[in-house]
Order: structure tokens, then C-alpha cells, then sequence
């Protein structure tokens, strides 16, 4: 009978060689990525891992999620079983979990059970699925179906040994069947169960076949493992160790001396942490199925851009550990281990990939890192954008607007100028604010609301420049640095401590792309103002804005999913017309972008459905009479939405104009 | 051979401001860019470097913080930047600017290298003359291409170059031998991007300043001196037609009829 060690020890030597090896070629490629340190606050990161790894906390938030929970500790449980196996393999008979005391080896062969028939329901459910409704079309790959039907293999062929030995030991004591078996269930149900099927045949036969079937399909997962996309059961626990501890709002600084080089044109220009995220991604598609511009046809697929860093790495990786040049390009014609142009400038940095990913891969500054090469290195980008660059270098406002504009907006209104020694907030008005002829009017309730609160506030006037948040979003690090650098002056200069902004994209920016050129700013966004201004009993609500009728809210990406504010601007919308506005179906952190961000604002959208249509049909579902937005950008995306699709009836007001539409009118 | 651009920084402004008593440009705090025209003869030049292999310079006439006008040239990638600057230099009309850089050109030739081709805007933003250029040209006894919108050949061996001119309503193609100056429009290309690397290094660059003690001219023949033309009033027009109806954002129907009500009174609209 088995186990033979003579075959099994040189077979599980090799399976261990290619793990190894495999193991060894793609983790050391790892090396190759830029240092970056992610071992700051270890204990915040054990708990991380602890939730996120261990907890599945992300997977299982979606449906399937909670299948593959079951595979997972079931996988953990099972380790157990396979060590006794491996064990057993090399030295039979003498190291057996049945050897254990009793009152341990009983619960542990019952979990064992347990866990191996669950994971057996759960492969077949993961089957199915794959089958009937994939989680995208492409997903039903051979690949899938191979590693599904290998851990099925196991769970099979271990009931099976489990259920021969049960038999054999019925057959040598002579105990009798039925009543053994009714015991044997009460520790190992399925394994009892089977049993008492195989009784009368060939057992020896049988428990031959199920231990060389097990064991064969161990060295198989062993040698597959590293060597694919399952290679996440050995990274993905790293990675969640290892995510970024603050939210990834923002992206690295460069260092602008001659030599260096600018963004990520070649696969190791990206940190360890980017490579590492690229071995961790076991394509389960949650990021391309909230992905705005995969969602609307865009060439864009954030599991791809992931995947494309991988096998990039992997046909590079020998090159350029010998310092050589890789051999294919990283940006390229959009074929395996090449992300396309086209596809780079389609991302809105909405973030949805990121707040989707179970294993936090940081798809965004990877797709920002390519932009920079293209923008600073190689100056290739869309041609709509050479007057946006040269105009917020130039001018400092994406229009090209004579600076000497800026305070139009305020030509009829009392509005004093910042001044640290008498005034509590800076208002920084932005770009939209300041020059868009209808954000202007946000401009305008903001700052009356302002007074009728009583609050001290002033503005930079004149001096005020743009925050440079679509040009950092675009790539154009270099310019950005040089906007950065002269507004973090000016604040300096001017002792601006508070700044209140009515754009997520200059809030945002303030707040936390600042902070890495040493300025800590207390930034409040309007609505957040707001709604501390009414709790506070300042803005007292004597009245309510009945005529903006039923209302929906569209969560901006960069005061929602970037930055966490969802509860401040609903609760002005409550406030100001009494009544909650109503949700749409992708809500709050599951929000999906107005197609404006990371710079798209200024570009042309050609291909596949229009971003902001998509939005604004799923508004329109819930019948608004108002939508209610609290950033420039999705105002513009939503007024002109609208007029696409003929809602000349609905009107889209930011919350600053609703409270003022309460209070004011 | 060698390219020679001639630009000009002007200041960034549509609202220029006019000092009454002076009859002179108000300067302070207004942001210089490159006279946009010249971006497109810059950018022209480029191309040709990027074909021929031929060398580019930049020459520009100004005060000392014109300085930044050549750094952007070189950080797009020009081979020689030059400062022509020098107070006696200073309020120069369209003559005696044209005799500074015809100078210079000249000693770029016998020092640098064969000048094939002057390549300017058509005309600056600031003193709309568009006479620079084709006095360059006269000083120099080059053949004067102006409005050139598109370079069809260009040989250095043979001395040719073939171009197209616009001009209202038509285009005209014209042949001329080498050396030759062109004037340039907007229509002929679009202007490239700096790359980070060479801003830095044009950042680092130094810009030759070459002032009369390196050109030897007759003062008679340069600045306030050397310039016939005398401006005596500058103003901006003063706007004597049209209004701003209603208010097209609270009433944009209201507007609108106003508008037709207004063009119908003057039968402007025909129904």
C-alpha cells in the first residue's frame, strides 16, 4: 500500500525546486523597483493585515465574497491536513494527526471535515459562477477552471483517503459498520459518509488511487502556484501589510535636477511596493467593473494596467537586473506588458478602482507615473492639453484668463482682502470659482453666507493663483511643483492658517498635495462649513428652500472617495430643504465620477459612451427636480449632461446656492 | 548651416495699458511671454534641426530680463541663444532694431556658421509694425519670403526654398534662393512642449549678451538715435457701438427675445 517515500520524497523535492524557483523569479524582481518606505506604524499595518488579509474585510463586501472566505480559511485549515500529508508521504505511519490526544485530534479532524466539504461547495459555486455569470467576460480562462478543479482534486481524493482508512479500520478491528460509522460521523460527517459507500469494494485499490491523486494534485498546486495568477495566496497578504496607511489622494514629489528622470516610462522606475502590488492582483475585475472609463468603452482597464506591469516585469526582469534596457516598452501599442497612451489618458483618478480593490492594489499613481514620463519626458499628450499647460503656467487658471480678472466676481460685492492679524479664513475661491460665469454665482451665495453667519473671512484677491490640481492629476509634475512652491509661499507670507474652498479639487489639493512641501493647512470645504455652521445654531434655518423640490446628491471623488467627506454636504441639503435628498444607486464611496477629474476636464471624451451622461441618466432614475453637487467640475459635467439629454426641466445647484436660496432669498 | 530665429518677449496682456503722458506701454506688472508669432518661427527652425541636422540660433533684442525669453528657446532645444542688449540700444524703432539684428546675424555668419535661413514672426503683439522682419532682410540683401504658412522644399545643397504665402483669399508659392528670410504665420505649425530635462538644463545655460562693444555700430545708426520714426499718441479705441443686453444667466429666454426684439428694430434679422 502507500505511501511509497522512495517516489513520493523525489516528487515533492521537484514540486518544492519549481516553487522555489518559481518564488524566487518573480519576488526578486521585486528588488528591482525603486525604495520606498511602507514599514512606518507596524502596528497599524498588523491590524490592517489582520482585517483586510485575515478578515477578507474588502472581499467579502461584494457578492461571491463570501465564497471565497470560505476557500481562504479553509485553505488556512487545511494546511494542517497537508503538512500531516507531506509528512506522512516521507516517514509513513509515523506522524498521523490520529496520534494527537484525543480530545484535540477530535475537533480538528471534525474542522478538517468541515472545511474541506465547504471548500468543496465553495470551488463548485466559484465554477459556476465563472460559467453562467463571470465577473467579466474575459474572466473564463482555462487558468481559472484549471486551479478550481485542482482544489476540488484535493477535497475529493482527501474524503476519499479519509473514507478507505475509515473502511480498512472497520474491516481489521471487526467492529461493527453501523454503529462505528454513526460515531465516525460525529468527528468526520463527509468522510463517514462515504465510507460507508466504499465498504465492499477494492479498498486497497481505491485508497492507492485517492493518495497518489492527492498527492499528485499537492506537487501540481505547488508548481502552478508561483507561477500564476494564484501566486496572491503568497502576496496579497504582504500587500495589505503593506498599503498605503493614508489614502493615495495624492502623488510622490520629483526631484527636478538635471539627470534624473521624470515618471515611470520603463517597468523599474516604479517602487517596490508598485511591483509588488503587480504579483498581488489575482484579476478579479472588481476595479474595471467600477472603472468610469472601462464602464463607458474607454480603452482603459485598470486590471490590465496591473497586468501589464506584471508580464512587462517578468519579460524585462533579466535585462534589467543586468542593468540593461528593457526590450519592450512599457508604453506602447496596448498589447500584453504594454498600457496604450489612449488608455492612460482615460483615467478620471475617481479612485473607484482603488476603494474596490479587496488587496488595496494602487492602480491611480501608477497610471499618473506613465502620464509623467509622457508629459515630462517624452512631452507626448493629447493636444487639448498644450494650451491647458501653457495657460496654468502662464496664467495660472486653465483658461488662460487674464489674472487681472480674478476678482470680477466680486466687483459689486463688499469683499475684504486677507489679513492674518484680522481675519480668520482665507477664502480661496479657485479657478471655477473665479472665472467660470456659472460657478461664479457659487462664489457669490458662499461669500453672503459667509457674512450672514458673521464669519471672518478674506480673499487672496489678485494674488490668488491656481491650486495646479489638473496638471499634477495630467502628469505635468513640473509645473505643478512650480504652482506648489509660489502658493505655499504666498500662504506663508500671508499667514494663512484656515482656508475654506468650494472645490474638491483645490481642497484636496491644499490639504494634502501641500503637506508634502512642509505646509500643514487647516482646510474646510463649504459644505463642511456649512453644516457646522448651521449645527452650531450660526446659520439659524427659519426657512427652507421648498421650490428645489425632490433632491439627489452626486458625491464629488475628491471630497468623497479621496477624502472621506460624504455625510457634511447631504446634511446641508437636509437643512437647507428640509427633507433628505434622495441616493442614487452608486452612492458614497461606490459613487461614480462625473467624468471630470485627473484633468479630463480639458480633454475631448470620443470614445464609447460619455462619461457624464452615464451619470446623469443614473440621476435622472430617481426623478430630481435638482441635482445637488458641491464641486465646479461635476456642475459643468451635469448642466451640460443634461442639455444632452433634453432635462431642461431639472436644475443643478451647488449646496452653497441651495442654502442661500433658503436663507438668502 | 545655420538657422537663425529672431524673437521678441512682449508683454502677456489683451487689456495693454497706455502711460497718457509718456505715449509708452505700461510695463509694470505685466507677465513677458514670446511673442506668440514667433513661437511658430521658433518652433519652425526646430523642425528643420530635427531634419537637416542644422544648427539653430536665437537672437533677441532687449533689456537684460529678456534673458528669459532665450531660456525657453533653449529648453525647446535651440543650439545658441543671444542677447542683444545694450542701453544704447534702447528706444529703438522698427530701422534701427532692424539694424541691431541684421548685425548680428552678419556676425554669426562669419563666426558660427553659414546662415541658410532668418525665420521671425510676422509681427509682434505689442508694436503690430510687422517691419522687423523684412528690414532685416533689406539690411542684410536676403531674399524676403513673408505670411509664409507652409516651407514646401528646401534644399541648402542646390540653395532653394520653395514656401506658401497667405494672404487674403489665396495662397501664392514662391521660390527663392538661399540665404532668405521668412516671416511666419500661426497656420505654419504648432509649437512643441519643453521636455523637463532640457528645461533644467536650459535653467543651468548661459545666454550670450552680446551689447555695441561686440557689435561696433554707429550709434547714429541704433536706438533712440538711429530711429526716424516718432510716436506721438498712443490710445486705446474708445468704444462708441454696442451694449450688454439683460442678464443672460438669471433670464436667458428674457435676453434672448430682447436681443431679437432689437435686431428686428434695426432689420437685422430677416423674417
Amino acid at each position: 500500500m502507500t505511501p511509497n517515500p522512495s517516489i513520493f520524497a523525489p516528487l515533492l523535492i521537484a514540486s518544492m525546486a519549481v516553487f522555489a524557483w518559481g518564488c524566487w523569479k518573480r519576488l526578486s524582481l521585486i528588488s528591482l523597483g525603486q525604495p520606498e518606505n511602507r514599514l512606518n506604524n507596524i502596528g497599524t499595518r498588523f491590524g490592517e493585515m489582520l482585517l483586510y488579509a485575515f478578515g477578507q474585510k474588502r472581499v467579502i463586501s461584494k457578492p461571491f465574497g463570501f465564497n471565497h472566505f470560505i476557500i481562504f480559511w479553509s485553505f488556512l485549515i487545511l494546511m494542517v491536513a497537508n503538512t500531516e500529508f507531506i509528512l506522512n508521504g516521507l516517514f509513513p505511519q509515523t506522524i498521523k494527526l490520529i496520534k494527537l490526544p484525543f480530545e484535540l485530534y477530535v475537533p480538528l479532524a471534525f474542522m478538517i471535515d468541515v472545511a474541506s466539504m465547504l471548500a468543496l461547495i465553495a470551488v463548485t459555486v466559484a465554477a459556476v459562477r465563472r460559467l453562467l455569470s463571470p465577473p467579466y467576460p474575459e474572466a473564463r480562462t482555462l487558468e481559472a477552471f484549471f486551479i478550481l478543479g485542482l482544489i476540488a482534486t484535493l477535497m475529493l481524493a482527501s474524503f476519499t483517503l479519509n473514507a478507505t482508512e475509515l473502511s480498512v479500520f472497520i474491516l481489521k478491528s471487526g467492529a461493527d459498520p453501523a454503529s462505528f460509522l454513526s460515531e465516525a460521523r460525529k468527528v468526520m460527517p463527509v468522510s463517514a459518509l462515504l465510507a460507508g459507500f466504499l465498504l465492499p469494494l477494492q479498498l486497497a485499490v481505491i485508497h492507492t488511487a485517492a493518495w497518489w491523486a492527492h498527492a499528485l494534485a499537492l506537487f501540481a498546486f505547488i508548481c502552478y502556484l508561483p507561477n500564476s495568477k494564484h501566486m496572491h495566496i503568497l502576496t496579497a497578504i504582504p500587500n495589505c501589510f503593506f498599503h498605503r496607511l493614508e489614502k493615495p489622494n495624492t502623488q510622490p514629489l520629483e526631484n527636478f535636477t538635471i539627470g534624473n528622470s521624470f515618471g515611470v516610462g520603463q517597468v523599474d522606475g516604479y517602487s517596490w511596493k508598485d511591483l509588488l502590488d503587480s504579483f498581488s492582483c489575482t484579476e478579479c475585475g472588481r476595479c474595471q467593473n467600477v472603472c468610469p472609463a472601462s464602464i463607458t468603452g474607454k480603452p482603459l482597464n485598470p486590471r490590465a494596467v496591473i497586468h501589464d506591469i506584471k508580464i512587462n516585469l517578468l519579460e524585462n526582469g533579466a535585462a534589467l537586473k543586468k542593468g540593461e534596457l528593457s526590450k519592450t516598452s512599457l508604453i506602447g501599442e496596448g498589447g500584453e506588458g504594454s498600457v496604450s497612451e489612449e488608455s492612460i489618458w482615460s483615467c478620471t483618478t475617481c479612485g473607484a478602482c482603488m476603494e474596490a480593490c479587496p488587496v488595496f492594489i494602487e492602480q491611480m499613481p501608477k497610471i499618473i507615473q506613465l502620464r509623467r514620463h509622457l508629459v515630462e519626458t517624452e512631452t507626448k499628450f493629447p493636444d487639448e492639453l498644450l494650451n491647458l499647460f501653457e495657460n496654468m503656467e502662464g496664467r495660472s487658471n486653465p483658461w488662460g484668463i487674464a489674472p487681472s480678472e480674478r476678482t470680477k466676481w466680486c466687483s459689486q460685492l463688499d469683499v475684504k482682502p486677507f489679513d492674518k492679524d484680522t481675519t480668520e479664513y482665507l477664502f480661496y475661491i479657485g479657478c471655477a470659482g473665479s472665472f467660470d460665469s456659472r460657478n461664479k454665482h457659487v462664489s457669490v451665495a458662499m461669500s453672503q453666507l459667509l457674512d450672514k453667519a458673521g464669519i471672518s473671512w478674506g480673499i487672496l484677491g489678485k494674488e490668488e493663483k491656481c491650486c495646479g490640481d489638473s496638471v499634477r492629476r495630467l502628469g505635468n509634475e513640473y509645473v505643478f511643483d512650480k504652482m506648489a512652491r509660489e502658493n505655499v509661499a504666498t500662504f506663508i507670507e500671508r499667514g494663512v492658517k484656515k482656508v475654506i474652498t468650494q472645490c474638491p479639487h483645490c481642497f484636496t489639493t491644499l490639504k494634502n498635495d501641500y503637506r508634502q512641501y512642509g505646509l500643514e493647512l487647516e482646510v474646510i470645504h463649504h459644505s463642511e462649513l456649512l453644516r457646522n455652521l448651521v449645527q452650531d445654531g450660526r446659520l439659524v434655518m427659519d426657512k427652507t428652500a421648498q421650490e428645489m423640490g425632490t433632491t439627489v446628491f452626486h458625491d464629488s471623488c475628491y471630497l468623497g472617495r479621496h477624502n472621506d467627506v460624504y455625510d457634511a454636504p447631504r446634511e446641508v441639503i437636509t437643512a437647507a430643504t428640509g427633507t433628505t435628498p434622495a441616493e442614487m444607486d452608486r452612492n458614497r464611496n461606490n459613487a461614480f465620477c462625473c467624468g471630470a477629474g485627473g484633468g479630463r476636464m480639458w480633454m475631448e471624451e470620443h470614445v464609447g459612451e460619455r462619461i457624464n451622461l452615464t451619470r446623469v441618466k443614473e440621476a435622472l432614475v430617481q426623478k430630481p427636480d435638482t441635482i445637488c453637487v458641491a464641486c465646479p467640475y461635476c456642475m459643468t459635467m451635469f448642466e451640460d449632461g443634461l442639455k444632452d439629454v433634453k432635462a431642461d426641466n431639472v436644475k443643478v445647484r451647488d449646496v452653497a446656492e441651495i442654502m442661500a436660496e433658503a436663507l438668502l432669498r | 548651416m545655420l538657422i537663425v530665429v529672431c524673437i521678441k518677449q512682449v508683454p502677456d496682456t489683451t487689456q495693454v495699458q497706455i502711460d497718457p503722458v509718456t505715449n509708452t506701454l505700461v510695463r509694470d506688472g505685466i507677465p513677458f511671454i514670446v511673442n506668440p508669432y514667433d513661437t511658430h518661427a521658433l518652433e519652425e527652425a526646430l523642425r528643420l534641426k530635427d531634419r537637416f541636422g542644422c544648427k539653430v540660433a536665437a537672437i533677441s533684442m532687449g533689456p537684460p530680463n529678456a534673458e528669459g525669453t532665450l531660456k525657453k528657446a533653449l529648453a525647446l532645444g535651440v543650439d545658441h541663444a543671444i542677447l542683444l542688449s545694450d542701453r544704447v540700444f534702447g528706444g529703438a524703432d522698427t530701422l534701427a532694431t532692424s539694424n541691431v539684428l541684421a548685425a548680428a546675424i552678419a556676425k554669426l555668419h562669419a563666426e558660427v556658421g553659414e546662415v541658410g535661413l532668418v525665420l521671425c514672426g510676422k509681427q509682434t503683439i505689442d508694436g503690430d509694425t510687422a517691419q522687423v522682419g523684412p528690414g532685416i532682410a533689406s539690411r542684410l540683401d536676403y531674399r524676403q519670403l513673408t505670411l509664409v504658412d507652409k516651407i514646401i522644399t528646401l534644399d541648402f545643397s542646390e540653395k532653394k526654398i520653395r514656401v506658401s504665402r497667405k494672404l487674403e483669399g489665396r495662397h501664392e508659392i514662391v521660390e527663392a534662393p538661399l540665404p532668405a528670410m521668412l516671416t511666419v504665420v500661426r497656420e505654419l505649425n504648432r509649437p512643441r512642449y519643453p521636455k523637463v530635462q532640457m528645461r533644467l538644463a536650459a535653467v543651468e545655460a548661459v545666454v550670450e549678451v552680446w551689447n555695441n562693444k561686440t557689435l561696433q555700430l554707429d550709434e547714429q545708426k541704433i536706438g533712440l538715435k538711429g530711429s526716424p520714426t516718432w510716436v506721438s499718441k498712443i490710445f486705446s479705441p474708445e468704444r462708441d457701438k454696442g451694449e450688454i443686453l439683460g442678464d443672460g444667466y438669471a433670464d436667458p429666454a428674457g435676453t434672448a427675445a430682447l436681443l431679437i426684439d432689437k435686431l428686428m428694430a434695426k432689420d437685422m434679422l430677416p423674417l
